[in-house]
């Protein structure tokens, strides 16, 4: 079972943002999109999501998003938005029920289990807007969380799409979210991530999907992708790629000067 | 003075207030009892509630004057009063929760402009109109009138504050202002034309009044008001997951377009009767909605529900008071309201003054 687009092109106003972007996402896996800012990762995002109108066909586990209600699709995939604004005092609780509700099922329980998954035991009474920045996120997720809890079912696997996810986290608090990515992905669902974090995308993603100027520059495994001419081109600046013993790739900068 | 205390008892999710709104709900219903029996036995002339219970009670037939104050002026009047000031606080808080701010209300972005103009419309060329169809609508082309000018309004004014899904906080208060400058002018073009009866209708109606309140008029009005009132609860699930933006509200399965078509209607039909048959009562829909906030949250599943209960208590208290202060002349009770709720407005501003993103 895939996340499947084929041939995206998006446009704002006159200008093409996305020029025919065709990338593949497998259920199991942590696909990241990765890439310089402005080069159409969340753009892909939001027309991945259904959000954004688009040219071009996009499959959920097979079916055409645009022919699914917003309720089955909702059942079927959450999106963790990059800015989390909250208009009037809600309370933790009762952000994190707003995702429960979008399951079309009474299940309270989630509420206090998702926001234990994100790190955030306890919160459930506090006001979300007077959390950080990171709590904020992290109950965002809790959110998206409750409303595809299971990561596979009958009907087949469930899909986090996360814009960003450990943008204002900190460093321990990144790999909380990373690993519950991960164990997502390994219990049967599909992740699919925007991250600027290229040594932490190596770490746990199964494929890299590298954009530039609204195409796909490469996609594949992170060993594939993460090499010094690919970035370098992608990013414009010198980038060395190193092989850890233990740990993987690490991407440096060349040189400081 | 944020009214949230950890509620430490097992069992219940902390943060999870609806509990604490369902008994306020409860507490709102019987207070709003108690205060419309009052609000009966409430007036200038000498007719006495409770004389009128024992003689009922007693089987004996009502003296005609008891009757005619209490069954033809006051009961119309509170009835009146719980319709439109239900409708006020919900349009406030369905608009509030549409345009995600606080300070929406179809009083100051000139929703109420748009249903007077209607209404005026209605008021003075109605007697223009063909007689089939003044007769089709009868006593309903008031409200009917008020209605279709709040909702071109709202429509106007949620189409310039929004853009790309995002709605502007500034563009909509200016937007506001604008439209209902450009309103209130259109109405002064067509009261030029009035005769001395509709002027003398107009006035009275103009400065927000329960004092005109009779059968006929709450007839034509209630039926519109109740649809949206019983509605608006349908709205809630969208509202509340509008908070979180269009776009996250359409990623949890809300039909974002929809809602938002819903609540404009809503918010217009609850506005527009009660412009009608009550002209122009300010601040109900403000200061209601954003006490209840602080009370018991923002969740619009009960916060739809309860502001109607305490919208229709405020008006109703409001209108004692307008009854009381000069007796047995009265004042209009949109004084009332507008020099309750005023410096109320300025003090939620204060309060938000850092928040708004203006």
């Amino acid at each position: 079972m895939s996340l499947i687009a084929t041939d995206i092109r998006v446009s704002l106003g006159r200008k093409e943002i996305l020029h025919g972007v065709s990338v593949e996402a497998r259920a199991g896996e942590i696909t990241a999109i990765v890439g310089p800012n402005g080069s159409g990762k969340t753009t892909l995002m939001r027309s991945l999501t259904g959000e954004l109108a688009c040219r071009g066909a996009i499959t959920l586990n097979g079916r055409d998003i645009a022919a699914l209600s917003p309720e089955a699709l909702a059942r079927r995939r959450g999106v963790l938005p990059q800015a989390a604004a909250l208009s009037f005092p809600f309370t933790v609780a009762e952000v994190v029920r707003i995702g429960v509700e979008a399951r079309g099922e009474r299940a309270e329980a989630l509420v206090p289990a998702a926001l234990a998954a994100v790190d955030l035991p306890g919160f459930s009474g506090r006001l979300y807007q007077e959390l950080s920045g990171g709590e904020q996120q992290r109950v965002q997720l809790a959110r998206v969380l409750a409303q595809v809890w299971q990561p596979l079912d009958a009907e087949g696997p469930r899909w986090l799409m996360l814009d960003e996810p450990v943008s204002s986290l900190d460093i321990a608090h990144q790999l909380t979210v990373m690993r519950l990515a991960a164990g997502y992905a390994r219990a049967g669902g599909g992740v699919v991530a925007v991250m600027h974090d290229l040594n932490l995308t190596a770490l746990f993603a199964q494929k890299l999907v590298l954009m530039s100027g609204g195409c796909v520059l490469c996609q594949g495994r992170a060993d594939e992708v993460l090499t010094d001419e690919a970035l370098s081109s992608a990013y414009g600046c010198r980038l060395r790629v190193n092989a850890v013993p233990d740990s993987g790739i690490w991407v440096l900068p060349h040189a400081a000067a | 003075m944020v009214a949230l205390s950890p509620d430490l008892r097992p069992g219940r999710l902390q943060g999870d207030r609806s509990h604490r709104a369902r008994r306020l709900g409860l507490f709102l219903a019987l207070l709003l009892a108690v205060v419309a029996v009052v609000s009966l036995g409430w007036g200038a002339s000498g007719t006495s509630l409770a004389r009128a219970v024992s003689d009922l009670l007693a089987g004996r037939e009502l003296a005609v004057q008891d009757r005619v104050v209490l069954m033809d002026i006051r009961l119309p009047r509170v009835l009146m009063g719980i319709f439109v000031g239900a409708s006020l606080a919900v349009s406030g808080a369905v608009m509030q929760g549409l345009f995600r701010n606080p300070l929406a209300d179809p009083g100051i972005v000139g929703v109420s402009s748009g249903a007077s103009l209607g209404a005026i419309l209605a008021i003075v060329l109605g007697s223009t109109l063909p007689a089939g169809i003044a007769a089709f609508f009868g006593w309903y082309l008031v409200p009917v009138a008020a209605f279709a000018g709040g909702w071109l309004t709202t429509m106007a004014l949620y189409r310039i504050a929004t853009r790309r899904g995002r709605t502007s906080v500034a563009t909509m208060l200016l937007a506001g202002i604008a439209l209902g400058a450009i309103m209130a002018a259109l109405s002064g073009l067509v009261i030029l034309r009035a005769n001395d009866r509709e002027l003398r209708d107009l006035t009275f109606w103009g400065l927000g009044s329960l004092a005109g309140a009779n059968w006929p008029k709450l007839l034509a009005g209630a039926p519109i008001m109740a649809l949206a009132l019983l509605y608006a609860p349908w709205l809630a699930r969208g509202l509340n997951a509008l908070a979180l933006g269009e776009a996250a509200a359409g990623h949890v399965g809300i039909r974002v377009q929809k809602v938002k078509n819903r609540a404009i209607l809503t918010v217009a039909a609850a506005t527009g009767a009660a412009v009608a048959v009550s002209g122009g009562i300010g601040f109900v829909g403000i200061v209601v909605p954003h006490l209840l906030r602080l009370a018991s949250g923002p969740d619009h599943r009960w916060l739809l529900v309860n502001s109607a209960l305490l919208g229709a208590v405020t008006l109703l208290l409001a209108d004692m008071v307008s009854r009381t202060v000069i007796a047995p002349a009265e004042l209009p009770i949109g004084i009332v309201t507008a020099v309750m709720g005023g410096p109320f407005f300025l003090w939620i501003l204060l309060r938000n003054r850092g928040g708004l993103d203006l």
